[in-house]
């Protein structure tokens, strides 16, 4: 009986660990460090995260969730006085080996950020954007890729009859799907997401919600979120972030519904944060 | 799902596009060492042509036809004399215009009309201030070529210079101080004094000294009013007639001796040691005396 | 506990007598608005002033020169006694000229210093280069005209031997190195008024900064940019003390660079030191003269401030 018992537990075991096997990571982050000056905003981050699934990365305000996403397309060099130590290995290389060019890494993993920022162009012009300073120059293609990732973000029956307007005219839900198509139109292989629904009201955060579950069977999406309900509807898996380290990381379902962290349970049950 | 885009032609211009940016980024910063350089070359040379003529002898002389005798002493007093003039009159009318505006007028046609006339006035060039002062300070008001009538007229010349910087020194004394004032049952005019004023003034000072330095270098206009560029006497009202450094450098400037060129040298030396000075003062208050709200 | 022997006074009591007290008193105050609306008047009256000036007396000029000879005549001999003539034309040749040469100068290397200081330097080198730019935006143009005079003009001698003393050349570039600043500044100001957040939305497809900067920013800019190189061009236009010292006194409608020009702002001064006399045509002409310069930056800046209000930047 014990025996049967242990067994199924441990073939259990073994199916899911076959689950994670079939899947192949795109990142594979070890021993990550970072200092903003001497803040020392990630400490000893150990993260996988898996292709063609969405991850949720929840916690707390100053809890570096928004630092490590940023970290994955170095974003985070931007800001003067950074320093890392550690290993971010994306698809098998360490992105944070100076060898590795931003440009190329960015050209494969792409980004949605807090706030729309569409560039003060055209809607057409925003979309090829990307395409064009990756040297694709042809007409034909340019209008194939703007219709296909406008179709990708759900936004294209609202916007194709008006191509050639700026795309300042449209709502803040709009823009942000621009966005989205913007960083779909280099087809890239992941899609890091900072908190994309915190500026939006909640019809247009619905609408982002559906799209990213759409846009998980093509792409790897990396989401940072500050809304549990969030994590919950649209994740596969969720890390729980707290002063800078990972408190938790399994799937979505396990997480929320039976915590092992003490810490995370708290959060979760709203107990702060 | 079908793709559109190759990643792999992407991957081989990626380095090519990488040079491109750094080549250009060194084409930006030398560029922008050129301003320097240029600067650089300028004070080398002024100082190197001018230094020797610099004495005593060459703030006690009067300009004179032999370049060994030539000084700048009318030149330098009459700078002085100039600033006397330039200053308050300056001041007074800029900042009352800048209480105006930013306190008293009503958002109309009529305040915005003197808002595009003073950045209007701001882009007049120098010389046709000149060509006003001939007419109506020289001329209709019988002036002459006095101190006054050159002082009225870089006056005019330097007010919308400090009308901009007193309205932002006055925009950036927040609302709650006025408000608190208020709030104690004193007048607008009470607050504007003794509130407002004393938080701005660091800012209106600094545009000051920045307003007095450009009529310092100006030339163009006291040309056209008919200042005198020879002139072996002090002004003792400011009704006499006189000269100023630039008007010196520029009579010496146009001579033909070289040696004469070396003067005027010694005469910019003596002008931009002056400005910078002046500019230090102005760096000096706007870093220790600016509070930050 | 009050003493009894001596009076009480609150501060409340205190604020009403002296409110008594003034209110016999002239009221000083009630004529602060006006006065301060006197000095802000005056600043029109100025402008009115420069208007009315420049047209009473170009039209007493136009009494005694005809306007068409004025603007269609090619040659501007004012001081011939036998036969003087007046059109324009050479001088504005010639102060065009100079703003073109000062442009070819001034427009790349202020649009490049901009890109620079607000793309790619680093905080510290932009707290280093923009005083010493400021600088070099404070120095008195006569110093300007004297280092075109005695440095560039001979430097260029040596590489262009037909060069004459007074050219076009020397001090079109020397205006150029003046504005620069201008142009690097104001351009500055509105590249970096683009937000950060579209910034990062072209590096976060992998654009380079030089690709960001060419293909987002500088679009994004480009009313403040517009703006910024009419307003040094019309500064140009009305500087005086570069071309009177280095750029001669020789009016002539030629596009040659090498040789002695004489722009408007020259003439003006030419008459100005010489001795034509009070209420002679020559007189008169400075004002003509003055008018057409006044005219040309004015309409200049109304265009600079057309374009910053009607294009300005909603991000």
């Amino acid at each position: 009986m014990n025996v049967t018992l242990l067994r199924s537990q441990s073939e259990q075991d073994e199916k899911t660990q076959m689950t994670h096997m079939e899947k192949e990571f795109v990142y594979k982050t070890t021993d990550l460090n970072l200092w903003y000056g001497s803040t020392h905003a990630l400490k000893n981050v150990n993260l996988d995260l898996y292709e063609n699934e969405v991850t949720a990365i929840i916690g707390p305000s100053g809890c570096g969730k928004s630092t490590y996403i940023k970290t994955l397309n170095r974003m985070i060099e931007m800001v003067p006085g950074v320093k890392t130590s550690g290993e971010i290995q994306y698809r098998g290389r360490n992105i944070l080996d100076k060898s590795y060019g931003v440009e190329d890494l960015r050209t494969q993993v792409g980004m949605v950020f807090q706030k729309p920022n569409p560039f003060p162009k055209s809607i057409y012009e925003n979309i090829a954007y990307g395409p064009k300073i990756h040297g694709i120059k042809n007409k034909k293609v340019l209008d194939e890729i703007v219709e296909k990732s406008l179709r990708g973000a759900a936004i294209w029956d609202e916007v194709k009859d008006r191509l050639k307007e700026n795309a300042y005219g449209l709502s803040g839900g709009q823009q942000q799907r621009l966005c989205i198509a913007r960083c779909l139109a280099i087809e890239p292989d992941v899609i890091l997401m900072d908190e994309p629904t915190s500026a939006l009201d909640p019809i247009s955060t619905l609408k982002v919600e559906e799209l990213i579950q759409e846009l998980k069977k093509d792409f790897s999406i990396i989401i940072v979120t500050h809304n549990m309900q969030q994590a919950a509807r649209i994740s596969d898996r969720t890390a729980f972030f707290l002063s800078g380290e990972v408190v938790e990381y399994r799937d979505t379902t396990t997480i929320f519904s039976n915590p092992t962290d003490k810490r995370t349970e708290d959060y979760i049950s709203g107990r702060f944060g | 799902m079908q793709k559109l885009v190759d990643k792999e032609i992407i991957a081989k211009q990626m380095s090519s596009r990488i040079i491109r940016n750094q080549m250009f980024k060194g084409l930006f910063f030398l560029s922008t060492l050129f301003g320097l350089l240029v600067l650089g070359v300028l004070f080398y040379r002024i100082i190197t042509q001018g230094i020797g003529y610099i004495d005593l002898d060459f703030f006690q002389n009067f300009a004179s036809r032999r370049p060994e005798n030539a000084g700048i002493k009318a030149a330098f007093i009459g700078t002085i004399w100039l600033m006397v003039v330039v200053a308050p009159v300056s001041l007074i009318l800029g900042v009352g215009t800048a209480i105006y505006l930013e306190e008293y007028a009503k958002k109309n046609k009529f305040t915005s009309f003197i808002k595009l006339n003073i950045s209007n006035l701001a882009g007049v060039p120098s010389i046709v201030f000149g060509l006003l002062g001939l007419t109506i300070f020289v001329r209709a008001l019988a002036l002459e070529r006095s101190v006054l009538a050159a002082g009225l007229t870089m006056s005019l010349l330097v007010l919308p210079v400090i009308i901009v910087a007193s309205q932002e020194a006055i925009r950036s004394v927040p609302k709650e101080l006025r408000e608190a004032s208020f709030a104690m049952g004193a007048t607008k005019w009470q607050t504007v004094l003794k509130v407002v004023l004393p938080a701005a003034i660091p800012g209106i000072l600094t545009g000051g000294i920045l307003a007095l330095s450009r009529a310092i270098g100006e030339t163009a206009p006291l040309i056209v009013i008919g200042i005198p560029m020879f002139v072996a006497f002090l002004p003792k009202t400011i009704m006499d007639t006189f000269t100023v450094l630039p008007m010196q450098i520029y009579n010496w400037t146009s001579r033909p001796q070289t040696e004469f060129q070396d003067v005027a040298a010694a005469g910019i030396l003596v002008m931009l040691v002056l400005l910078i000075l002046m500019n230090s003062i102005a760096v000096f208050i706007r870093n220790h005396f600016q509070k930050r709200y | 506990m009050p003493r009894g022997n001596q009076k009480e006074y609150s501060v409340q009591q205190m604020i009403t007598e002296k409110r008594l007290k003034k209110k016999n008193h002239f009221n000083f105050e009630k004529l602060i608005p006006g006065l301060l609306l006197l000095t802000a008047v005056l600043s029109v009256l100025t402008t009115i002033g420069i208007v009315f000036t420049l047209i009473f007396e170009t039209f007493i000029f136009f009494d005694r020169v005809s306007i068409i000879e004025f603007f269609t005549n090619k040659k501007w001999y004012p001081f011939s006694a036998t036969d003087a003539s007046f059109g324009i034309m050479p001088l504005v040749v010639g102060t065009l000229k100079v703003t073109g040469i000062a442009a070819v100068v001034a427009v790349p290397i202020g649009l490049a210093t901009a890109i620079y200081l607000s793309e790619y330097a680093s905080e510290k080198a932009r707290r280093i280069i923009k005083p010493i730019l400021e600088v070099l935006a404070g120095i008195p143009t006569i110093v300007y005209g004297f280092f075109a005079l005695t440095f560039v003009t001979p430097i260029l001698k040596q590489l262009i031997p037909s060069l004459e003393t007074f050219n076009a050349l020397s001090p079109g570039i020397v205006v150029g190195i003046m504005i620069t600043p201008m142009v690097a500044s104001l351009s500055e100001d509105a590249m970096s008024s683009v937000p950060r957040s579209i910034r990062e939305g072209a590096f976060a497809l992998g654009a380079t900064k030089l690709e960001t900067t060419i293909k987002v920013i500088l679009p994004a800019a480009v009313s403040g940019i517009t703006a910024s190189v009419v307003l040094a061009l019309s500064r140009a236009i009305g500087e005086t003390m570069i071309v009177s010292v280095a750029g001669g006194s020789t009016p002539n409608a030629s596009f040659d660079v090498t040789s002695s020009i004489q722009t408007m702002t020259a003439y003006i001064v030419q008459v100005s030191t010489g001795d034509a006399g009070y209420q002679t045509t020559i007189y008169y002409s400075i004002y003509a003269v003055g008018m057409t310069l006044f005219l040309f930056t004015l309409f200049m800046n109304l265009f600079a401030q057309f374009i910053t209000r009607k294009f300005k930047e909603e991000y």
